[in-house]
């Protein structure tokens, strides 16, 4: 039975090759997620557990001392509040802005607008760090062209609030919004024209045509470059340890963690001690990714989905 | 109103009133470019020909011509290395992550029990793997002497890259390339926390390519190996180029160059050296940049 012998042997192919693709898969998986394992681990062991040889990823002692204590330094429910408050913000306006843009790029040519969309693929490729001098002076010294100083007699120092990302994201120039204009004119380029002018005919303007058809459509980029936005504004420490320098925002209470812990168990000699520094450290990154690790669990399908529909691609 | 006239718009045309809206929607982005990018960009680039002193009147700046670019090559101790180190690091890395995140993205493409639990593991370290939180885990001293007691262990280690390159030195491979690949195994995590996006943008343009490419060729009896050389890599290579610009930009967040011009900037307070490192290290970037897009976009094939 030729037939059969040739059958069993590309089955046995596919068995193999299912094997392979399982221990790649699993063993990457575990890459990925070994430090947010080791992490938990961690945050939930008893000092004593530290030094403890047999103890390695199962804990001897359960304690919430660790979480206790990031938390109280942290500040963590006001921080938390902080940046969800600014994450959320930056994200609806850079979502709407760079929609914007990116319809006008995508739809609606002016003389001039490819060369516009030139600065754009600009804007991703310069590195942040080359403008951020001149825009903390500017910000520093706030006067949009000299008007401010002419009604209020001084300049107003922007700093340490939330007007820097206020204003970089509503003006579409926020943390990486060259990339999402980038991805909704993709997107935009991708829906058939007639539908738009299926809509004029009807009598929509360009404005009614942009918010009943076209959004609607591109709920998939919505929520990608929204996700995008959130996630990066939240993990964001060059901006936020350069525009803010004393909010409570997680990343700089983040950086500053190790600091005010060796700061607040000062004089008391059994708790300051690197490992436990360490340990509540570890347990302070734990707390600041959960929120994002918990939302990532809810959207994650839509996530995965949408971006296959946006049209990055094209 | 002659200004809106030149730009191509006349409220009687439908076009001319299409180009009218068109810059209205662009005018915001156009706002924060001129104020947030263009000045900055112009600002920073005098500053880097200037002696830049903050005193009582506000901001000195006077033109020294090109002694920042002079300092920062011959006085500044650590620039050139960082400079060097980063750029030898993009270059490196970015080959590895791109090859590695296409060979993800094939792989979580095929159906298996459980896909949906693996790309949702995979696009984690999207969320994860940035800013502040790496910086902090390569200082954690918990992890460090765990990952000790990890390979004390005894069973790790047998599969540690070591016997790797011996066994492939052995087998003849150039000692040059067995290098790169076992430090590319030593640097897993690295790269495959670096590679999220990646993965997305490939997978995504795998599955753009129409089904009945694939059925052909099964029926002409091409086995899923070619398939992969001729239909998969001609396909998804103008992602390619997508990918490699996307990890050399990624990579300005993550780098000790970063670090150093903040550094100068900031603690020192010398902006001017540090507008000169920066944009130094922009040059070297787009250097880069053009010549890998120029080899690489010969090569890219496109469908239209």
């Amino acid at each position: 039975m030729p037939v059969a012998r040739l059958l069993s042997l590309e089955s046995w192919k596919r068995w193999l090759w299912s094997f392979v693709r399982l221990t790649l898969i699993v063993g990457l998986s575990f890459v990925i997620l070994y430090p947010i394992i080791q992490k938990i681990s961690t945050s939930i062991k008893h000092k004593d557990d530290l030094y403890s040889p047999i103890v390695v990823w199962i804990p001897e002692n359960y304690t919430l001392e660790n979480f206790k204590d990031a938390i109280r330094i942290m500040d963590y429910w006001e921080t938390l509040l902080n940046t969800f408050a600014l994450s959320a913000t930056t994200t609806i306006l850079t979502v709407a802005s760079c929609a914007l843009a990116g319809y006008g790029f995508a739809r609606l040519k002016f003389k001039g607008s490819k060369l516009l969309f030139g600065g754009v693929i600009l804007t991703i490729l310069v590195p942040p760090t080359t403008i951020l001098i001149p825009i903390y002076l500017n910000l520093k010294d706030f006067t949009l062209m000299g008007l401010i100083p002419l009604l209020t007699g001084k300049s107003v120092n922007l700093l340490n609030s939330y007007w820097p990302f206020i204003l970089t994201s509503l003006t579409a120039n926020s943390l990486k919004a060259g990339l999402y204009i980038f991805i909704f004119r993709q997107f935009f380029r991708g829906i058939p024209k007639e539908v738009e002018e299926a809509a004029y005919i009807d009598g929509a303007g360009i404005g009614k045509t942009f918010t009943s058809i076209m959004l609607p459509n591109a709920v998939s980029a919505i929520i990608t470059t929204a996700l995008f936005s959130f996630v990066w504004q939240w993990n964001d420490s060059f901006y936020t340890t350069t525009y803010l320098t004393s909010s409570k925002v997680l990343s700089t209470q983040l950086s500053s963690l190790p600091y005010n812990l060796a700061v607040a168990l000062n004089g008391d000699i059994n708790k300051s001690d690197p490992f436990y520094l360490s340990m509540v450290q570890d347990t302070g990154i734990l707390l600041a990714i959960l929120p994002l690790i918990i939302i990532y669990l809810f959207v994650q399908r839509y996530f995965v989905e949408s971006i296959e529909r946006t049209g990055i691609v094209g | 109103m002659k200004w809106i006239e030149k730009l191509g718009m006349n409220w009687r045309t439908y076009q001319g009133q299409k180009a009218f809206w068109g810059f209205m929607y662009v005018l915001p982005w156009l706002l924060g470019f001129v104020f947030f990018f263009l000045i900055p960009l112009i600002t920073s680039l005098q500053y880097s020909f200037s002696k830049v002193e903050v005193n009582s009147q506000g901001l000195g700046v006077q033109l020294i011509g090109l002694k920042n670019f002079v300092d920062a090559l011959t006085v500044n101790t650590s620039f050139n290395r960082t400079l060097s180190d980063s750029i030898v690091n993009m270059v490196i890395n970015v080959p590895l992550i791109v090859i590695f995140s296409l060979f993800l993205a094939v792989l979580l493409n095929q159906k298996f029990l459980g896909r949906s639990v693996a790309r949702s593991i995979f696009f984690l370290p999207v969320i994860l793997a940035s800013g502040v939180i790496m910086s902090l885990e390569s200082s954690s001293l918990v992890q460090a002497i765990n990952d000790q007691n990890a390979s004390a262990g005894g069973v790790l280690s047998a599969f540690s890259s070591f016997e790797l390159s011996r066994l492939m030195i052995n087998a003849g491979a150039s000692e040059d390339v067995v290098m790169y690949l076992t430090g590319a195994v030593d640097r897993i995590y690295q790269i495959v926390s670096q590679s999220g996006v990646q993965i997305l943008i490939f997978l995504a343009g795998i599955q753009t390519i129409s089904p009945q490419l694939y059925e052909a060729s099964k029926m002409e009896g091409a086995t899923g190996y070619e398939a992969f050389w001729k239909i998969t890599f001609p396909m998804v290579s103008p992602l390619i180029l997508v990918n490699m610009i996307y990890t050399i930009i990624d990579s300005f967040s993550r780098n000790d160059m970063t670090a150093l011009i903040r550094d100068v900037g900031f603690a020192q307070f010398n902006f001017g050296l540090s507008s000169a490192m920066a944009w130094m290290y922009f040059l070297a970037i787009a250097v880069i940049l053009l010549i890998s897009t120029y080899f690489v976009s010969r090569k890219v094939f496109y469908h239209e």
